[in-house]
């Protein structure tokens, strides 16, 4: 009986003590959080950003590389953009401006680029920087061994020449005018001569403001002021990029002010954000399309493809499935070649003009089609094949919907192994980043793009040496229309993205490109 | 030879290799069969762009280039010299990011099942003393509450409720282990294992409640009660006491789940516990990483079985007379 006695009270006893002893400290918490996120008085308010501070940033998953020429994650990309600099970079504008390049030519037949390297530069471990790390940095990734991303976009340099320490010369096969604004990917960032992928994988050496301060794994990265940046000293003393795996519970750490600056992909996620933080909408040069394989099944058909373009209403597709959280999109969505979507065979829904070219194709009745959706990959995939299929329907095109696992459906995707497919595609600041890899016959994503002409192909190829950018603008607006008149895709809308950022930042500038290369000058009041 | 076979303690043993043979194979397999590869799971769509050159050196960087049983046994000669890979994502020994997530996951499970047992026997007991009453509908009504409510849902609402009102979210600070910070670490673990211990005491109520009512219902106990034995000291060491064996097996049960399958509630309160391990290994296709996770965690639910096999001896005579 006593030992029963014994068993039975010590663990009621053990609970009532953690219990009471988790509740006073929830309590402690809560004064002490409280304290820590009161309102600021309007001094506080106003008052200028200090130097020093930590900004804490939160992610759903930690950089899966620190390592910048293979890195693909998006979690990456905003750690290693304020690590590592590239010759170019954009401005808030998304116009081209000096970052390790101070300047550069371009010689009169554009197959020859000499850019003049900024002075005084080091890396994070003191070594200075010069021509020699930008040649080692572009000759390896062009190396097929490297497995770099941005192997392609070195594609059309045939040779490096460094005459002296400040000065470096590509050499192009052709000339490329988009590869100035090609050169601002993290994926070209320069590295030192002196280091190799395997150090830079686990530590890094950069020319960026910040550096690697620690990094645990699944838990966070913390970046620290770099003290041998060449540019104005970051105001921050450290950058803590910490996880927190679900948007929720991000949304819920901005709200208790225990994170300061984070990105919401789910509105109404977005919306559950309270407390002194302001949630601003940027629209994103992504964009959300139907593709449709034009080299697979019924799709081989134009008059096919044109029907179904003309069953869908594009805003009604993005109120359903995004809340109307966007804007219908063409084919071209970079800032200075935007496309006109209304200038397409049907700006609006036209039944009666998709049922004549189902007509045309022969399947007056109607025909069915299967269209590949991802499920986990980007927030609304699943509802936007709904809205599309319901639409389809009123067209006689019965849609049905193969929705795969994001794994089955990448893989899928990459083969270009399917009829037509729901998906969210990256956009870029030039319009030969963005599709340059697509449509050309030879771009090494065409059998994902499932089309490619003669009239493509020199479009693509005269907007890369055309520098006039009057001229320029002419030939990506026939590229949108040669797209659009073929339905090659249906180009539905893009999205927003939106950005949570405490009221105590100052300086922070949120881009359309999705980049936080603005944390450089964000400071904390 | 017989003997030795039929000796409980060597059937056990045997038993539980037999079953982390079947969980390697199981696994190491199941992987494989996913679709897609780390090299498609780390660039995304990115991959279409790969020339053949890139691919074959990523299949060898990944060392996802031999043929699977090499690979297979390669894992198995390794795991039995202590090495169980290297994650390529955290540039860290698999051993080290298991060795770190598993005590998170442990004090998780501990306070979840403290928590649980400490709503569960009381509630099942009182329900079962009034069968069919007012508190026996309560209890019940609690237990179906448990059973109903999804633990993110829970988890959500409450992160967000104590977040919102009260400024309250010890877990959006960044882990700290209890030897940290002891005060920050018993708040990061007071929500989760609040929802966890509720979810899983609703079996134990059950549980517990139908035990006592049959216990309740057999012959010593009306012998007992024609003694003159107390009702609390019936209560308590009579009926309690036997109806332990299936409660301590549901507890076993659900501990050794929670060692392996808390991860929504990791994931919800950013806790770094094995359970997100093999959550974003699978997302990442490392390999190496979700393999010798799960078996240590299927040799965790395995030792867990033993002791509570052990545990029924300790409580039950009759089990030790056998």
């Amino acid at each position: 009986m006593t030992q029963l006695k014994k068993w039975s009270v010590r663990p009621v006893k053990a609970f009532a003590l953690i219990s009471v002893a988790s509740l006073v400290l929830a309590g402690c918490a809560a004064a002490e959080e409280e304290e820590e996120t009161a309102t600021p008085t309007a001094t506080e308010a106003e008052a200028p950003a200090a130097v020093g501070g930590n900004l804490v940033v939160g992610l759903t998953v930690d950089p899966d590389t620190i390592f910048p020429w293979k890195a693909t994650q998006f979690q990456a990309f905003r750690m290693l953009e304020n690590v590592y600099d590239t010759l170019t970079a954009f401005d808030a504008d998304l116009n081209v401006v000096p970052a390790l390049a101070e300047s550069w030519e371009v010689s009169a037949d554009g197959t020859s680029i000499t850019f003049n390297l900024r002075d005084n530069v080091k890396f994070a471990d003191g070594s200075d920087f010069d021509s020699a790390d930008v040649k080692y940095s572009y000759e390896s990734i062009q190396v097929e061994a490297n497995a770099a991303v941005a192997r392609s976009t070195l594609g059309g340099v045939v040779s490096i020449e460094t005459p002296d320490a400040d000065t470096v010369v590509l050499n192009l096969a052709t000339a490329d005018v988009g590869l100035l604004a090609n050169l601002t990917g993290t994926n070209l960032a320069i590295v030192s001569s002196d280091d190799t992928e395997e150090e830079l994988s686990t530590a890094t050496n950069g020319t960026g403001p910040f550096m690697l301060e620690s990094r645990t794994a699944g838990q966070n990265v913390v970046l620290a002021r770099n003290p041998n940046y060449w540019g104005d000293p970051t105001p921050l003393d450290t950058v803590e990029f910490r996880v927190l795996p679900d948007e929720a519970a991000i949304a819920a750490a901005m709200s208790a002010g225990n994170v300061q600056l984070a990105l919401f992909s789910d509105p109404i996620t977005a919306r559950t954000v309270s407390g002194d933080v302001t949630v601003s909408t940027t629209p994103q040069l992504g964009y959300h399309a139907l593709m449709l394989n034009s080299r697979n099944g019924v799709m081989t058909d134009k008059n096919i493809r044109l029907a179904i373009q003309c069953s869908i209403d594009r805003q009604s597709v993005l109120d359903t499935a995004l809340l109307g959280e966007g804007e219908v999109t063409g084919p071209i969505t970079s800032p200075a070649f935007r496309s006109d979507p209304n200038a397409r065979p049907c700006p609006e829904r036209d039944l009666a003009k998709a049922a004549e070219y189902l007509a045309a194709s022969g399947n007056a009745d109607g025909i069915e089609i299967d269209v590949m959706v991802p499920q986990g990959l980007y927030a609304g995939e699943v509802e936007i094949g709904q809205a599309v299929a319901a639409q389809l329907a009123d067209a006689n095109i019965t849609m049905n919907l193969d929705v795969q696992e994001s794994g089955a459906y990448i893989d899928r995707w990459i083969a270009g192994d399917f009829v037509a497919a729901i998906a969210l595609n990256g956009g870029r600041p030039d319009p030969d980043g963005m599709y340059g890899r697509y449509f050309p016959s030879t771009g090494n994503l065409n059998q994902v793009a499932g089309y490619s002409s003669a009239t493509m192909d020199k479009l693509f190829a005269d907007g890369k040496v055309e520098s006039d950018p009057a001229k320029r603008k002419e030939i990506y607006a026939a590229v949108s229309a040669e797209l659009e008149d073929n339905a090659v895709w249906v180009w539905l809308f893009s999205g927003y993205s939106y950005t949570a950022t405490s009221d105590t930042m100052t300086g922070f500038t949120p881009m359309t490109t999705g980049s936080w290369q603005y944390l450089r000058t964000t400071g904390l009041k | 030879m017989r003997r030795i076979l039929q000796s409980g303690a060597l059937r056990k043993t045997v038993g539980a290799f037999a079953t982390l043979g079947g969980v390697a194979v199981f696994v190491f397999f199941m992987l494989r069969a996913l679709p897609g590869d780390q090299i498609s799971a780390s660039l995304g769509t990115e991959a279409a762009g790969l020339t053949e050159g890139q691919r074959i050196a990523l299949v060898e960087y990944y060392g996802i280039d031999q043929s699977l049983p090499v690979q297979f046994f390669s894992w198995i000669g390794n795991l039995f010299q202590g090495n169980l890979g290297f994650s390529i994502r955290a540039q860290q020994p698999v051993l080290d990011l298991t060795i770190a997530a598993l005590p998170v996951t442990f004090q998780l499970a501990v306070f979840a099942i403290i928590l649980a047992l400490g709503i569960g026997v009381p509630i099942g007991m009182l329900s079962a003393s009034r069968a069919g009453k007012a508190r026996d509908v309560l209890g019940q009504a609690l237990s179906l509450l448990g059973l109903s409510i999804p633990a993110f849902l829970l988890a959500t609402t409450l992160l967000t409720y104590f977040a919102v009102n009260f400024g309250f979210n010890p877990n959006g600070l960044g882990y700290k282990t209890f030897f940290e910070d002891p005060s920050v670490n018993l708040q990061q673990m007071l929500l989760p294992s609040l929802v966890l211990g509720f979810g899983i005491s609703a079996p134990i109520i059950r549980t517990a409640r139908a035990a006592v009512l049959e216990i309740r219902g057999q012959d010593f106990i009306r012998t007992a009660r024609a003694k003159g034995v107390s009702t609390r000291t019936l209560q308590f060491r009579h009926i309690l006491r036997n109806a332990l064996i299936p409660i301590v097996t549901i507890t076993g049960l659900q501990f050794g789940y929670l060692l392996g399958g808390a991860v929504v509630i990791e994931q919800i309160f950013s806790l770094p516990g094995v359970g997100r391990q093999v959550l974003l290994g699978i997302q990442q296709k490392e390999f190496a990483l979700v393999q010798s996770t799960v078996l240590v965690i299927a040799g965790i639910f395995v030792i867990i079985n033993l002791l509570t096999d052990l545990l029924y001896r300790a409580i039950d005579p009759r089990v030790r007379a056998e």
